[in-house]
């Protein structure tokens, strides 16, 4: 017998098993799935904002080549429910009815009114241009203010208004009183444009039948099979257990494919309807309409402190644009930043008040952060503001105001936990790489000189809460599920290993990382590792991937299901050696009898010697497999402190990021690789909203920038070289001392980089620049300022 | 119906095709290699770049018609008997995909660049690739991998 001699996983840059089949085009896409006379299904879209349907007529389209079938939405609503909003965030929140497809009103530009399925994708959408639809117009929606007013026209005329609902959070002292007597209070509205989350893999599914026995296999591009499969159950009554729902290769997802789509619910009753697979993929065109958006809202922020820089407190009023109906979690996107606003700050006060208005455009929901991008731009750009109305430093404000490193744990004004941190550590480390008192200097001369290119250096030093999240917050948050993950592990005979995770990567890597813990705690290798994922039958108990939960939640469900199996296989190996358990010591995979090394037996012959059941201890149930799940005490709170420096061209208003470093603090590292890919494109995604992104919808309601060709997702020449290093302070609310990582860079970065450019033209009287901060806009706040 | 003969990964096929069949389509369709996906439909995301007679093509702007007698290679015909190319290698080890839904044309990309520029500098990779996207990796991890592939073909590695 040889020994095993495992290295440590848990902090190696392991590269990724998921890479084969990826780097070799043998995917899985769910548009790559062919069923044996899969039928092809197309939506017709409404071409208005808002309008009545007056008349509908498929029957035309039937006439064209190759049509199998069509219907409208009248054709198909008997026996469809609403689509599901799993976040009513009030009691009395408004809960409009959202028809997969409409039937009488259709309320956004994009929302499907008819489908066409034919032989081929071609012939579908070929004969979607015969059927015919009469509208009757009716006003749109747009400015969130003007849809609260008495006289406004309504989105869903049978509520009676657009406000859909009001949540206010107050702790502390009364504002107001603190603003009395604060000697400096800086008042700002900001913007947060809507963004189109843009993952690279469109949406897709497929729906095979099995109508003999009423059995329906769903496969999706989805982040989330599990909640997809009850939800699905709910809207269409296909019994839970006759539905199965896979997620196979998703690519990307930016919470875009955290949803419970109409096209799922449409393609699942069509293919029931007729007895035969069918396929839906969406265009990216179609996508940029029917994939819900992410932000949109507008921010009043206004912060109270001492002339020393001292926050006494903070008020917040958002108003939210929620599209035209409720989708999975949309009215729960600002309550998950409702907590952030005061970020790393200490403060007496706190008020905030969510206001969510319906307006006749595409839904909005999660899009990477959800909630807390919003709220880490807020309070990091009124902190600089505040800053330079006190005539500080941005870092020494900050510093003045940051909970110490000896403070925690600390409940921060909103009420939240932080379980651990080091803001000061982070913030030097990122100063001392980043040059910071050089490019000050640098700055200052440039502005001396009367420099047409000014540069200027944006701080952000964020925190999040991931890990979502303990159940019982979420039921006072009034959510509708709760936040536990699952996993269980399964002991192969040949001594090999089967994880079982109920979250569903699409990117992440958990297939490697959740290789990792599982072969550090069971002292396997690494490659005798496989992980099984992403679809409700293999893999059936799971809450699935968002909010930078599954390493946090998910993957210490994986860790205790490991020390479980260990412990079952400690009582196996005990009789096999003839000890007692106490006497067994167990490293690196192997049991041996402590003070007799040679009586020993690994862990993977323990799982052969059960298979076999042949000695087993008396009474033993013979599987030394084991499941666990974890629901979390509390969340986990990654920090950081990101600076960037951006030259800023006065003369064309163009900019250049010249450097960014960021220095983030998530705890213990599984594997540095796939974190520093998280974080780089994290950041890509917060610089692409500060800088280059926004879904401009025009008067009417019509999405202007509604091709690839007209919303700039940034590309490899638009992104500079980003410096990415770490502080690590372990979470203590899990024993991997874990945080997520997720979410990180795109959360820290906007203000970041807006905060640079401003700070790059406040010599100019610029105070703000509406994002994204395009060439035209950076001029024109120049020239607004200087006339 | 137009009849076109094409190779493509090593093999030659013979079809009659619809003159409006993009090479996308056909690829993925009629031939069944799905290694090659679709991102938009606008010609901007290069996820479905393939090489067309030596030069790297989005195969969503070429029509099935064009590549009559022609030579194509997608990603599915880049790795011999399971050995990786230089590239595919670099994207690997320097972990230079996420979801991996964009890789296959980032690879032909970079592939067509190395063909052409076979020592490029960081800001050369970054303009031969910007009709490339990803969303999920910024950018940086494909750079590093395809400098590490030049670098690696010095020493003799194929691409």
């Amino acid at each position: 017998m040889t020994e095993q001699i495992v290295e440590p996983e848990v902090g190696r840059s392991r590269p990724r098993k998921e890479d084969a089949r990826l780097l070799t085009g043998q995917t899985n896409w769910t548009d790559n799935i062919d069923a044996a006379g899969m039928l092809h299904l197309a939506v017709l879209r409404s071409p208005m904002a808002h309008a009545r349907i007056d008349r509908i007529d498929v029957s035309p389209a039937l006439e064209r080549p190759g049509v199998v079938a069509a219907f409208s939405g009248g054709d198909l609503a008997e026996g469809m429910g609403s689509l599901p909003c799993a976040w009513p965030v009030t009691e009395d929140i408004v809960l409009p009815d959202h028809p997969p497809i409409a039937v009488d009103e259709v309320r956004y530009a994009g929302d499907p009114v008819a489908v066409v399925v034919a032989r081929d994708q071609y012939a579908a959408a070929d004969a979607l241009e015969a059927i015919e639809v009469d509208y009757e117009p009716l006003p749109p929606v747009l400015d969130l203010e003007a849809a609260l007013q008495p006289e406004a026209p309504l989105v869903h005329s049978d509520k009676g208004t657009n406000r859909c609902y009001d949540w206010p959070l107050k702790t502390g002292e009364d504002f107001d009183a603190v603003r009395e007597r604060a000697e400096v209070t800086v008042k700002r509205r900001y913007h947060q444009q809507r963004l189109i989350p843009n993952a690279m893999e469109p949406r897709a599914v497929v729906v095979t039948p099995l109508a003999a026995s009423g059995e329906y296999t769903l496969y999706s591009s989805t982040q989330i099979p599990h909640i997809l499969r009850i939800m699905l159950a709910v809207v269409t009554g296909i019994p839970e257990h006759k539905l199965r729902v896979i997620a196979p290769d998703v690519g990307g997802g930016f919470g875009s494919k955290l949803q419970v789509y109409g096209e799922e619910a449409i393609t699942l009753a069509v293919a029931r309807r007729i007895g035969r697979p069918v396929k839906w993929t969406e265009s990216r065109s179609e996508g940029y309409l029917a994939t819900h958006h992410g932000r949109g809202m507008i921010q009043d922020v206004e912060i109270a402190a001492t002339s020393e820089g001292k926050l006494l407190g903070l008020k917040v009023d958002l108003l939210v644009d929620m599209g035209a109906y409720l989708m999975l979690v949309t009215p729960g996107i600002p309550i998950l930043g409702a907590f952030m606003y005061p970020g790393i700050y200490k403060m007496g006060s706190y008020e905030l008040n969510v206001t969510g208005v319906f307006t006749t455009r595409t839904p909005t929901d999660a899009y990477r952060g959800a909630g807390r991008p919003e709220a880490t731009y807020a309070i990091e750009r009124i902190m600089d503001e505040l800053a330079a109305e006190l005539g500080l430093d941005p870092v020494e404000l900050r510093r003045r105001n940051w909970i110490g490193h000896e403070e925690f744990p600390y409940t921060s004004i909103a009420g939240l936990t932080y379980d651990s941190g080091n803001y000061e550590a982070a913030t030097e480390k990122a100063l001392s790489l980043f040059g910071y008192d050089k490019l000050r200097a640098e700055q200052m001369d440039r502005n001396d000189r009367g420099d047409t290119v000014r540069l200027g250096i944006g701080v952000s030093t964020y925190t999040e809460m991931c890990g979502l999240a303990p159940s019982r917050v979420l039921r006072d948050l009034r959510y509708a599920a709760g936040g536990w993950e699952s996993a269980s592990i399964r002991m192969l005979p040949t001594g090999k290993v089967e994880v079982v995770t109920g979250t569903s990567p699409h990117g992440q890597g958990h297939v490697t990382c959740w290789s990792q813990i599982a072969a550090d705690v069971l002292g396997v290798p690494f490659d005798d590792v496989e992980v099984i994922h992403g679809d409700t039958r293999a893999a059936p108990q799971g809450m699935d991937t968002y909010g930078s939960r599954s390493l946090v939640v998910g993957g210490t469900a994986v860790h205790h299901a490991a020390l479980k199996v260990v412990e079952k296989a400690r009582k196996v190996a005990a009789h096999l050696l003839e000890a007692s358990e106490q006497d067994l010591e167990f490293a690196g995979g192997v049991f041996s009898v402590k003070g007799s090394p040679d009586a020993r037996r690994t862990i993977q012959e323990v799982a052969f010697e059960t298979f076999t059941a042949h000695d087993v201890p008396d009474g033993l149930v013979p599987s030394i497999n084991a499941g666990h799940m974890v629901d979390p005490d509390n969340f986990s709170y990654p920090h950081g402190t990101h600076l960037c420096a951006v030259e800023v061209d006065t003369e064309t208003g163009r900019t250049h990021i010249r450097s960014y470093v960021c220095v983030d603090d998530v705890g213990r590292v599984v594997n540095p690789m796939i974190v520093e890919g998280q974080v780089h494109g994290g950041l890509a995604q917060g610089i692409a909203q500060a800088l280059y992104e926004e879904a401009v919808y025009d008067d009417e309601g019509n999405l202007v920038s509604g091709t690839m060709a007209d919303y700039l997702v940034p590309s490899a020449a638009d992104l500079p070289d980003f410096v990415t290093d770490r502080t690590e302070t372990p979470a203590t609310s899990n024993p991997l001392g874990v945080k997520g990582v997720g979410e990180a860079g795109t959360i820290a970065s906007t203000p970041a980089v807006v905060g640079a450019i401003v700070d790059a033209l406040r010599p100019l009287g610029v105070r703000d620049i509406r994002m994204p901060c395009t060439p035209e806009r950076v001029w024109k706040a120049i020239e607004e300022a200087s006339s | 119906m137009t009849r076109i003969s094409v190779k493509v990964d090593g093999t030659t096929y013979q079809d009659e095709v619809e003159p409006r069949l993009l090479l996308i389509h056909y690829l993925r369709d009629r031939l069944g290699l799905t290694g090659t996906p679709i991102g938009c439909d606008t010609s901007n995301c290069g996820a479905c770049t393939v090489d067309l007679d030596g030069e790297s093509v989005k195969s969503c702007s070429v029509l099935a018609v064009q590549t009559d007698g022609s030579e194509v290679t997608t990603v599915q015909g880049l790795a011999h008997n399971g050995e990786l190319t230089g590239l595919q290698r670099a994207f690997h080890e320097r972990h230079a995909l996420q979801c991996g839904y964009c890789t296959p044309g980032m690879i032909m990309a970079a592939r067509d660049l190395l063909r052409e520029n076979p020592h490029p500098t960081s800001d050369e990779v970054r303009h031969a690739l910007e009709g490339n996207l990803c969303r999920c990796t910024g950018y940086q991890n494909i750079v590093r991998a395809v400098l590490s592939a030049a670098e690696a073909s010095e020493q003799g590695v194929r691409a």
